[in-house]
């Protein structure tokens, strides 16, 4: 990395920054796996590592689900399961419909068929604000940080249940004024997290992609879902601060959240979800645990495979 | 050439009761447009339908003024609902398109055959107002130096300020209050916002409704303010000077459109005096100008103040000149 030999005229703090960040780092892996990781394996210990399988508790559960444009099927799934209280990785080549997927789901798009039920609801057909006040969550593949407010208040919006946001009550200041309050310190307390409390105050669109990308979580999170959908929250996002983000992935979980994540990093993945899913050309062709996706033929077509064809080209 | 009377008539047409109601309707305007981001281009249609709210019941079915009031706003409740139902679930565009031809439409309407009982067809319809000028606790005019307004101009322009001011403070509540919060947030991005929970068309519905309403209220005072009403007076230019008014002002700040209507009042009646003054007393030779070009020249100087203001400040004479620096990534 050409990053190394700068290394030296790097500022103390950030150095200071960035050792802590390792500090953290050898202590995650000398711990072992975290309790929500040993509940997670422990959930899905006797599921067959097969497309379509079911699990124990799934708290998302897709029927059938098909996605056309025009001639193109982006999404053809006929059956998924999303075991509550694990991350779940979504893998797959470029255009394998992970993002079209996580559309359909979350309501911003409309399926040429199919089902799917959160919690044992049917939310096939809710509007999409709806889906998120139930409690499950999405953050977009690019970005969308609302420019114009500031960092606090992008995060702030994310709060449900809001008694201002309702038309009569907003002029009065003091019937949601303790809320605002509370809500305030549960979103500092986020950005903190995050490592943006410097830009608190700052307009959001003068914030750097990767910076988006941590608002967006950040503020996925204000919600206090059950299930966040992150796609590609690492993408632009530098190493030593994708450490600490995976870091929070795995707190997120441990709480009792449960993630489905879109992520194209191989050791990313690996290293920390419970369970993969494959996807190729819009279907489930594979899911299991990392482990058994490593040896997965079919993955390594779809993936390997494309890689050698690459290469191959450029060597030419 | 007198400067002072210059200077005098374009401080009474940037204070007078014309600049107090366009004040008013670009504050709904604003709402809108500066922190919605909905794009109305028949804020006049508003205007239309509260102005003849007012005066239709009025002297159609005798009804006293303060009830015409209250029609006119729920007039412009309907026609919201009417634009927005079928609009603001599609993209921003659609709800411009039918804006802009809804308010033609009405006019059209106010003043065909078919609604002359009512509405006076063309010829319009007179003295519906007196009840209002009853209540006029001013009893002479009001004259101090150069300043000189009617007792009833002057209780108009206290009403129409006053109710400015108040619509400005009322703006300003809602604006820094969690309702506005989701209101910008529309403005910025309806997917974010969605993906949050927040019922974006819902809230694009209140702030349509509302701003409408600011806007019926601006054309209720427009009718008293001359107790006579001919659908003509609502042509779409007038949406567009509200749009200059609040750009010059500068969108999406609570005081924008009302510093927009002063200057935009001051610059066109400053520009009529000096104009006039030039060709009467000679400094604009006969033949270059006739007064009767000043009314259409005038405007056109209005447009190269704007162009240069869009130049030089353009986020408006009170915008944060930053924030039009955030679209760059
Ligand atoms: N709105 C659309 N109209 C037409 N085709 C679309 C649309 N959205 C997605 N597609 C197509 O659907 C397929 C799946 O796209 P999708 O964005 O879901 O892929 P992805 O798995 O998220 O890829 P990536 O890893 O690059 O983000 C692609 O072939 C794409 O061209
Ligand atoms: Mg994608």
């Amino acid at each position: 990395m050409s990053g190394d030999q700068e290394q030296h005229e790097l500022e103390p703090d950030l150095l200071a920054e960035r050792e802590e960040l390792i500090d953290v780092e050898r202590e995650l892996e000398a711990q072992g796996p975290s309790a929500g990781a040993v509940r997670a394996a422990e959930a899905l210990t006797g599921v067959a590592p097969e497309p379509g399988v079911a699990k124990p508790d799934p708290i998302l559960s897709a029927d059938g689900v098909v996605r056309e444009f025009g001639g193109l099927t982006a999404v053809d799934v006929d059956h998924l399961e999303v075991q509550r209280g694990t991350i779940t990785a979504l893998i797959g080549p470029n255009g394998a419909g992970k993002s079209t997927f996580f559309n359909l789901v979350s309501g911003f798009d409309t399926p040429t068929r199919g089902s799917w039920s959160f919690n044992g609801t049917d939310i096939s057909r809710m509007a999409a604000h709806k889906i998120a006040r139930l409690g499950m969550v999405r953050t977009f593949q690019l970005t969308k940080a609302l420019m114009r407010l500031t960092t606090l208040e992008n995060v702030m919006l994310g709060a449900t249940g809001q008694s201002g946001e309702s038309l009569w009550r907003a002029p009065l200041r003091f019937l949601w004024s303790d809320q605002e309050r509370s809500n305030q310190k549960r979103a500092d307390v986020l950005l903190e997290r995050f490592r943006l409390s410097h830009m608190r105050d700052e307009f959001a669109g003068t914030m750097s992609g990767g910076q988006r990308k941590l608002l967006e979580m950040a503020r996925a999170l204000m919600v206090e879902p059950d299930l966040v959908m992150l796609d590609e929250p690492m993408a632009g996002v530098n190493p030593a601060l994708t450490q600490s983000l995976l870091g929070h992935i795995q707190t997120l979980r441990d709480e009792g959240v449960t993630i489905i994540l879109v992520e194209h990093d191989m050791d990313v993945i690996m290293s920390i979800s419970d369970w993969v899913v494959c996807f190729a050309e819009g279907r489930v062709i594979a899911e299991g645990r990392p482990d058994d996706i490593r040896r997965d033929k079919a993955v390594i077509d779809a993936y390997l495979g494309a890689r050698r064809s690459l290469t191959q080209e450029d060597d030419k | 050439m007198d400067l002072l009377s210059i200077l005098s008539n374009s401080l009474r047409g940037a204070f007078g009761p014309e600049a107090a109601i366009y004040a008013l309707a670009a504050v709904g305007l604003n709402l809108h447009f500066g922190y919605t981001g909905l794009l109305n281009f028949g804020q006049v249609g508003f205007m239309l339908v509260g102005a003849y709210g007012t005066a239709v019941p009025v002297v159609a079915w005798g009804l006293p003024l303060w009830v015409g009031i209250l029609i006119g706003i729920a007039c412009a409740i309907a026609l919201a609902l009417l634009l927005g139902v079928p609009t603001l679930r599609l993209r921003g565009d659609y709800l411009a398109i039918a804006t802009i031809a809804a308010a033609e439409v009405l006019r059209y309407i106010y003043r065909s055959e078919w609604a002359e009982p009512l509405t006076g067809g063309v010829f319009g319809i007179t003295q519906f107002a007196n009840d209002f000028y009853d209540f006029n606790p001013f009893s002479g005019p009001f004259v101090v130096g150069p300043f000189n307004f009617s007792a009833n101009a002057l209780w108009v322009m206290t009403v129409g300020w006053g109710g400015t001011l108040l619509a400005c403070g009322l703006v300003a509540l809602l604006i820094h209050s969690p309702w506005g919060r989701v209101l910008r947030s529309v403005r910025e991005d309806e997917q974010a916002a969605r993906s949050l929970g927040k019922n974006i068309f819902s809230y694009k519905m209140q702030s349509l409704i509302l701003g409408g309403v600011l806007g019926a209220l601006a054309g209720s005072l427009m009718a008293i303010n001359t107790q006579a009403l001919t659908p003509d007076v609502f042509m779409p230019i007038l949406t567009f000077y509200l749009w200059t008014i609040m750009i010059l002002g500068g969108a999406s700040r609570i005081m924008g459109p009302v510093l927009g209507a002063i200057v935009f009042w001051f610059l066109l009646t400053f520009l009529d005096s000096l104009l006039r003054q030039a060709i009467g007393t000679g400094v604009i030779p006969s033949g270059w100008l006739e007064s009767s070009d000043v009314g259409a020249i005038r405007f056109a100087f209005v447009g190269l103040g704007l162009m240069l203001l869009m130049m030089f400040r353009p986020a408006g004479l009170l915008g944060k000149q930053k924030e039009l620096r955030l679209d760059v990534r």
